[in-house]
C-alpha cells in the first residue's frame, strides 16, 4: 500500500508546477512576439479562473478527500450557485427574449454609504448561492447519503442532469438556452474597465484564500479527524461512538455550500451564464481530475491540482493557434479530453496520493503538542522509516 | 403502482409503449451487462454507456471501413477489406434496412469489445484489486476510462452523428393495430434472443454458477477453488458481448452519436438498480420499465421531450427511497 | 442465571437474528455479571460475533431484547450504545489505516468540543485545551499497551498483534463499563498475550470494567475468565466456570468433542 509508505519523491510536485508555469509564460510570450502586457493580462485571467476552479476542488476535497463522500454532481451545485447569484444580483427581467425570475439587484442597495450597490447585492447573492446549494445537499443527503457510496454518486449525477435539463427547458426560470448576460460585476463601477481584471483577480483570489483558511481550520481539528476516520472505516468510526451519518451530512452540505459559493464567484467573474458551459465533463469531471491529480485529502494539493490542470488546459488551447497539421488541429479538443481521462487512471494507478499527499497529523493541535514533546523513546522508527514493516 | 401505470399506458399510449418496449429491450441488454459487472466486481461501472457507444462505432468501422479524415466533414477509408465486401452482405434482407453484414459486424464487434474490456481489466482494475482499493476508486477509474473512450471515438469518427444505412425504413403492420418499423422488430427479437442466451449461460452452466457464487461471496468463492481472476475475465467478456449487441441495436434504433454513452448512463443505472443490483432478470425488467416509462412520459403535454432521460433519474430516486434493494431483490 | 448472585450488567433475552434462511442467532439468552470477565466460546459459526454485533447495535435483532443495566439498548444506534459505556473491539482489527496511531486514539473521547464545525473556527482555546488533555490521555494509554514508540506511525504499518493492542487501547480512551473483546488473543504472540491478560485483569481490578470475551484459545480463556458461556448453533448451551463447562456432556459433544480434540 504505497499510500502509507508515503514520503513520495518530493520533487515531482514542484517540477510539475514549474514546468506548467514556464509554458504558461513562454507560449503566450512567443505567440504575442514579446508583448509583455499581453502576457500579463493572459496570466491574470488564467489565475482568476484557477482561483475560481480551486474553490470547487476545495469543496470537493471536503466531501471526497476528507470524508469519502462520493459526489459526482459538482455540476448541480455549481449551477445552483451560479444561477442563484445571477438572479439575485441582476435587475428584474425586461424586454423581449429575456425571461427569468428574481432580479433583486436594485432592491439590495440597502446601505446608503460606501457605494453599497457595488458589493452588497453580491454578498447577498454569494450567501444565497451557498445557502441554496447547501439546502439541496441537505435534502439529497436525507435520501441518498445512507445508501452505498456509489448510489450517492449516481444520485448526484442524476440531480445535476435534471437541474441542467430544467435550466435548458424552463425558459421562464433563467432564460433557457439564451442564457443570462450582464450580471453586474462586484465593485465594477469603481475601477476602469482595463484595470478591472486585477481587481477581479484580487476578489477571486481573496475568496479562495478565505475558503482555504476556513476549511483548513475546520479540517485540522477533531471535526476533521472524525471525517477522516469515517473515510477510512465507517464501522470503526461508529464503534468509536461517532454518529457517522451526521458527520457525513455535515461534510456533504459544507462541500456543496462551498461549490455554490464558487458558482456565485464564477457568475460574477464571467458576467454571463449559458447552459452550454455547464456540461458534466467541464463542471464535474474536470474538478475531480484536478483533485485526484493534486492530492485528495490535502487542501493545498487541491489548489495545486487546479493550477496544473487548468494550466495544461490553457496551454493546449494555445497550441491550437500554431500551424499544426490538419489531422491534429481538428482533434485538439479530443486529445485534451483523452489526456484528462488517461490522467485520472494513471494517477490512480501510479501515484494514488496525488502530487501533494495528505498530512500525517490531522489536528493542528496534535502537531503542536508533538513539536513540544518530540522525544519518542530511543531506537524507535520515526517518520517514513517504517516501510520495512 | 408501476403495473397500473403500464396497464394504463398500454391502453392509452400504445404507440409510445411500442417504442418504449424497443428502447427498453436495448436498455435491458445494457443493464444486464452492467448488473453482472456490478454483482461480480462490486463497483459501479461508469464506462458502461461509453463501451456501448464504442462497440456501435466498432461495428460501423467493420461495416464501412470509414473514419474521419484529416479535415472535418471529409471521411477516409482505412480498412482494406470490410464486412460489406462479403458477397451480398449489404443486400437488404426481408423488410429490414440492412443485410446480413450487420449481423456479422455485430458479432465481430462483440468479440472486439469483449477483448477491450478484458484488457482494460488487466491493465487497470486488476491492479486496483491487487492493491485492495475501495470500490469508489474503481468507479473513478471507470469514469476516467469513460472519458478516454468518448474522446477516442470523437478523435476517430468526429462529432457528427452517423448511420449504418441510409435506406428508407419500412413499416410493418402487426395485429392489434400496431405499426412498427421492421428494424425495430429485429431489435426486439435480437435483444430477447441474446438475453435468453445470457440467461442460459448464467443459470445453466458451470461458469454461470461460478459467477453467481462470486457475486454472492467472493472470499468463499476463492476458498472453494473458483479461479476468481478467470471468472472476472469471463464476466467482462460476457458483459462486453452484451454491451456490443446493445450498442449496435441502439445505433440501429437511433444513430451513432459520441454523446450517447453518457446519456445512457442514468437509464442504465436506473434499470440495474430498479431490478436489484446483481440480478440479471431484474435488470432486464428494469430496463423494460425504464424504457417504457421514458417513452410514455415524453408524450405528456406538460413535459418537454428534453426531460426524457431525467425520467430515469426520477424513477431511480423513487426506488432508492422506497426499496433500495430494487424491485426484484439483489441477487445473482 | 447469574452464577454468583451479583447484578447483571448485560442481559441478552431471547434474541434471534437470521440472514436469509440461516438463523445465526436463534433464541439466545445469557447474562454477564458486573465486574466479571466472562468468556464466550463455541465452534465456528455458532453466532458469537453476530451476537456481539447485535449487542453493540451494528445489527438489529429480529426479535428479543438486550438490556444494559436494566435499560433496553437494542433499539439504539451504535454510537449511542457506545455512550452508555458499552465498547467493542473487532475480530479483524479495524484500525484507521491512513491516520497515525496517536490520532486513532484521540478520535475516541466522546463529546469533543472540536467536533462541531464552528468551535475550531471561533473557539480555538477551548478546543486546544481539550486536545491537550486528550493528547496526554492518549500517550498514557499508549504507554499502557506499550505502543508509545509507534505513536506517529500510520496505523496501517502496525503488525497484526500491535493492531490488536491498538483495538484494546481504543476502548481505554473513555470511561467504559463493559468491553466486548472479539478474539483478543488471535495473532498475538505469547509475550504479548501474557501482557494482555495482565492488562485486562488490572483494568477490571482498578477501574471495575466488565469484560465479555470471545476467544478460541482455551489457555487464554482459562487464565482470564471466571465465567464461561458456550454458544452453539445460535443458542446458549451452558454457562459456568471452565471446569464445569468441561464436564458438561452437551458441550463436549457440540464443541470439545468435535473439532477441538
Amino acid at each position: 500500500m504505497p499510500r502509507f509508505r508515503a514520503k513520495p519523491s518530493s520533487f515531482i510536485a514542484p517540477a510539475t508546477v514549474a514546468l506548467v508555469t514556464a509554458l504558461l509564460i513562454a507560449i503566450p510570450f512567443e505567440r504575442s512576439n514579446g508583448d509583455t502586457s499581453g502576457v500579463i493580462s493572459f496570466l491574470v485571467s488564467f489565475l482568476t479562473f484557477v482561483a475560481i476552479y480551486a474553490i470547487f476542488t476545495l469543496g470537493l476535497n471536503v466531501q471526497w478527500g476528507y470524508s469519502g463522500v462520493f459526489n459526482f454532481g459538482v455540476l448541480g451545485f455549481f449551477m445552483l450557485g451560479a444561477y442563484t447569484a445571477a438572479i439575485v444580483t441582476k435587475e428584474p427581467a425586461s424586454g423581449s427574449f429575456t425571461d427569468y425570475i428574481g432580479g433583486f439587484g436594485g432592491d439590495l442597495n440597502l446601505l446608503p454609504w460606501l457605494s453599497s450597490e457595488q458589493w452588497l447585492p453580491h454578498l447577498v447573492g454569494l450567501a444565497a448561492a451557498a445557502g441554496v446549494a447547501g439546502l439541496v445537499a441537505l435534502l439529497l443527503s436525507v435520501t441518498a447519503l445512507r445508501l452505498r457510496d456509489d448510489y450517492l454518486a449516481i444520485a448526484t449525477i442524476g440531480v445535476a442532469e435534471v437541474l441542467r435539463r430544467v435550466v435548458i427547458e424552463e425558459t421562464w426560470l433563467v432564460n433557457g438556452t439564451r442564457g443570462l448576460t450582464g450580471i453586474p460585476r462586484p465593485l465594477g463601477g469603481l475601477v476602469g474597465s482595463t484595470d478591472y481584471k486585477y481587481l477581479l483577480l484580487a476578489i477571486c483570489g481573496g475568496f479562495l484564500v478565505l475558503t482555504y483558511f476556513l476549511i483548513e481550520r475546520a479540517i485540522r481539528s477533531p471535526w476533521g479527524r472524525v471525517l477522516m476516520a469515517l473515510r477510512e472505516d465507517e464501522m470503526a468510526t461508529e464503534a468509536s461512538g461517532k454518529n457517522v451519518f451526521a458527520f457525513k451530512m455535515q461534510s456533504f452540505v459544507m462541500g456543496a455550500a462551498i461549490m455554490g459559493a464558487g458558482g456565485a464567484i464564477y457568475a460574477y467573474a464571467s458576467s454571463s451564464l449559458t447552459p452550454e458551459v455547464f456540461t458534466h465533463f467541464f463542471a464535474t469531471f474536470l474538478f475531480w481530475a484536478m483533485l485526484i491529480l493534486g492530492g485528495s485529502g490535502n487542501n493545498r494539493g487541491a489548489i495545486v491540482g487546479a493550477y496544473v490542470l487548468w494550466g495544461f488546459w490553457t496551454i493546449t488551447l494555445q497550441f491550437q493557434s500554431y500551424d499544426l497539421p490538419d489531422l491534429l488541429q481538428t482533434r485538439m479538443p479530443y486529445i485534451r479530453e483523452l489526456v484528462l481521462g488517461g490522467l485520472i487512471v494513471a494517477v490512480l494507478l501510479l501515484r494514488p496520493a496525488g502530487l501533494l499527499p495528505q498530512r500525517r497529523q490531522v489536528s493542528i493541535w496534535v502537531e503542536r503538542q508533538l513539536r513540544r514533546r518530540p522525544a519518542a523513546p530511543a531506537g524507535s522508527p520515526t517518520e517514513g522509516a517504517s516501510s520495512n514493516r | 403502482m408501476i403495473l397500473l401505470f403500464l396497464i394504463w399506458a398500454v391502453i392509452d399510449r400504445r404507440d409510445a409503449v411500442v417504442i418504449g418496449v424497443v428502447e427498453g429491450s436495448i436498455l435491458a441488454l445494457g443493464a444486464v451487462g452492467l448488473t453482472l459487472v456490478y454483482g461480480v466486481l462490486k463497483f459501479a461501472h461508469f464506462a458502461h454507456g461509453d463501451s456501448m457507444m464504442l462497440s456501435a462505432y466498432c461495428a460501423f468501422l467493420l461495416l464501412s471501413g470509414v473514419v474521419s479524415g484529416s479535415r472535418p466533414g471529409v471521411d477516409a477509408e482505412v480498412l482494406p477489406i470490410t464486412v460489406s465486401d462479403l458477397p451480398g452482405a449489404t443486400t437488404e434482407v426481408w423488410k429490414f434496412s440492412f443485410g446480413y453484414g450487420l449481423l456479422v459486424a455485430m458479432a465481430l464487434s462483440a468479440l472486439v469489445t469483449s477483448g477491450i474490456l478484458v484488457v482494460l481489466d488487466r491493465l487497470v482494475y486488476r491492479r486496483l484489486r491487487q492493491r485492495k482499493s475501495g470500490i469508489v476508486i474503481f468507479s473513478i477509474a471507470s469514469l476516467g476510462l469513460a472519458i478516454a473512450i468518448r474522446s477516442l471515438v470523437l478523435m476517430v469518427w468526429g462529432p457528427t452523428p452517423r448511420k449504418y444505412t441510409t435506406t428508407v425504413r419500412e413499416n410493418i403492420d402487426l395485429p392489434f393495430d400496431i405499426t412498427i418499423l421492421a428494424d425495430q422488430l429485429f431489435i426486439l427479437a435480437a435483444a430477447i434472443t441474446v438475453t435468453v442466451l445470457a440467461y442460459i449461460l448464467l443459470f445453466r452452466t458451470k461458469l454461470g454458477k461460478a459467477m453467481r457464487a462470486m457475486a454472492d461471496n467472493p472470499e468463499l468463492a476463492l476458498i472453494s477453488g473458483i479461479r476468481t481472476e478467470l471468472v472476472i475475465a469471463l464476466t467482462w467478456a460476457l458483459a462486453g458481448g452484451l454491451v456490443a449487441v446493445a450498442g449496435v441495436l441502439l445505433a440501429l434504433q437511433a444513430q451513432l452519436d459520441p454523446q450517447l454513452g453518457f446519456v445512457l448512463l442514468l437509464p442504465l443505472f436506473a434499470a440495474a438498480i430498479l431490478g436489484g443490483v446483481g440480478n440479471p432478470q431484474g435488470a432486464f425488467f428494469g430496463g423494460m420499465i425504464v424504457g417504457i416509462v421514458q417513452a410514455v412520459v415524453v408524450t405528456f403535454d406538460f413535459l418537454s421531450p428534453g426531460y426524457k432521460f431525467s425520467v430515469a433519474f426520477v424513477i431511480l430516486i423513487l426506488i432508492l427511497l422506497i426499496r433500495p434493494r430494487g424491485l426484484f431483490g439483489a441477487r445473482l | 442465571m447469574t452464577g454468583d448472585g451479583t447484578a447483571a450488567i448485560l442481559a441478552v433475552d431471547n434474541v434471534t437474528k437470521s440472514f436469509g434462511g440461516l438463523r445465526a442467532v436463534d433464541g439466545c439468552s445469557l447474562t454477564v455479571s458486573e465486574g466479571s470477565i466472562t468468556g464466550l466460546i463455541g465452534p465456528n459459526g455458532a453466532g458469537k460475533t453476530t451476537l456481539f454485533n447485535i449487542v453493540t447495535g451494528f445489527l438489529k435483532p429480529d426479535s428479543g431484547r438486550i438490556l444494559f443495566r436494566d435499560d433496553r439498548i437494542d433499539p439504539l444506534p451504535p454510537h449511542q450504545i457506545f455512550r452508555q459505556g458499552v465498547l467493542r473491539t473487532f475480530q479483524i482489527p479495524r484500525e484507521l489505516k491512513g491516520m497515525t496511531v496517536l490520532e486513532n486514539l484521540m478520535l475516541v473521547p466522546p463529546g469533543q468540543a472540536g467536533e462541531t464545525v464552528w468551535n475550531p473556527w471561533f473557539f480555538r482555546s477551548r478546543v486546544a485545551r481539550q486536545e491537550e488533555a486528550n493528547f496526554v490521555k492518549a500517550l498514557e494509554v499508549l504507554e499502557f499497551v506499550e505502543l508509545g514508540h509507534l505513536r506517529d506511525e500510520y496505523a496501517a504499518t502496525l503488525s497484526g498483534g500491535q493492531k490488536k493492542l491498538l483495538e484494546l487501547a481504543r476502548t481505554l480512551m473513555c470511561d467504559a463499563r463493559l468491553i466486548l473483546l472479539d478474539e483478543p488473543g488471535a495473532g498475538v504472540n505469547r509475550v504479548l498475550m501474557k501482557k494482555l491478560v495482565a492488562d485486562i485483569e488490572r483494568l477490571r481490578r482498578e477501574i471495575g470494567i466488565t469484560f465479555f470475551v470471545i476467544e478460541h484459545d482455551m489457555d487464554l480463556v482459562a487464565q482470564l475468565c471466571d465465567t464461561v458461556i458456550v454458544m452453539s448453533e445460535g443458542k446458549t448451551l451452558a454457562q459456568g466456570t471452565l471446569d464445569e463447562i468441561k464436564r458438561d456432556d452437551r458441550v463436549l459433544q457440540a464443541y470439545l468433542g468435535g473439532q477441538y480434540r
